[in-house]
């Protein structure tokens, strides 16, 4: 199953894209309460965003980023039934992508 | 779908962890090419991460508008969204001034698109919340202070 859930609604011409992600989102800085070590740093350092296969959107994200990410964002130039992909690449080089039709 | 994948998982195997933006590029040709600003995200001051990630810290205000949450009960998870009317949107960025990283992310949008950009963040402290819009070159700002109650950042 994919980790990454999406939704994009279209309106009026403007393509509203909504994105939940499932990812632990690791700062690197919080200890594990039972063993006191640092629980390594594991989040997602980008998203893209492509419609048709051209790019709408990128996100650079850092370890402040809440954890299990909540993305939105809008674009215009999107018509019904266009392929939306999107992919998150987080800082160990793990990646998942998932696909939506705009509607 | 999963052949894509594939082929960026070698292409990230191939060119090392540096490397991922890069891959990630040359796989899939796009008009939004960015790599991610390490500088930035390590940058200790609200200044010198602005030089870092926009080329400038120079700064005009605009039409922008910042919604948040005034008090944020639980400073894991900070609604925020950003919105701007200036035309010709670039790039978006969030940062929290009093954080010790300040720099939270940014957003490279394409053509077409809206200036508006919306996520959750993580706080551990009472600060403002600083976005600044690059359109046309030029770099706009707004903040707005968001109170915290509970830090999200420790453990």
């Amino acid at each position: 199953m994919s980790t990454i859930r999406v939704r994009a609604q279209i309106a009026d011409g403007v393509t509203t894209v909504r994105a939940l992600m499932s990812h632990p989102m690791e700062t690197g800085q919080r200890k594990d309460s039972k063993t006191g070590q640092l629980v390594p740093a594991h989040f997602i350092k980008e998203v893209t965003a492509e419609v048709n296969g051209k790019r709408v959107m990128t996100a650079n994200w850092g370890p402040a980023i809440s954890r299990n990410p909540y993305l939105s964002f809008q674009f215009k130039g999107a018509k019904a039934g266009d392929t939306l992909n999107m992919t998150w690449t987080d800082n160990q080089g793990k990646s998942d992508t998932a696909e939506v039709k705009v509607g | 779908m999963n052949t894509k994948r594939r082929v960026f998982l070698k292409g990230t195997l191939a060119a090392g962890a540096v490397g991922v933006a890069v891959g990630a590029g040359v796989l899939t040709p796009s008009t939004v090419l960015a790599a991610w600003p390490e500088a930035a995200f390590q940058a200790k001051d609200v200044n010198s991460a602005l030089k870092a990630a926009m080329g400038s810290d120079a700064m005009t205000g605009g039409d922008i508008t910042i919604r948040a949450p005034d008090i944020a009960e639980n400073g894991a998870v900070v609604p925020i969204t950003i919105e701007t009317g200036i035309a010709g949107v670039s790039s978006i960025a969030l940062i929290v001034a009093a954080a010790n990283t300040p720099f939270t992310s940014s957003y490279e949008l394409g053509e077409g698109a809206i200036g508006m950009v919306s996520t959750r963040i993580k706080m551990g402290q009472t600060s403002d919340i600083i976005a600044v819009v690059k359109a046309g070159g030029k770099l706009h700002s707004a903040k707005k202070e968001v109170k915290v109650t509970i830090g999200g950042c420790g453990g």
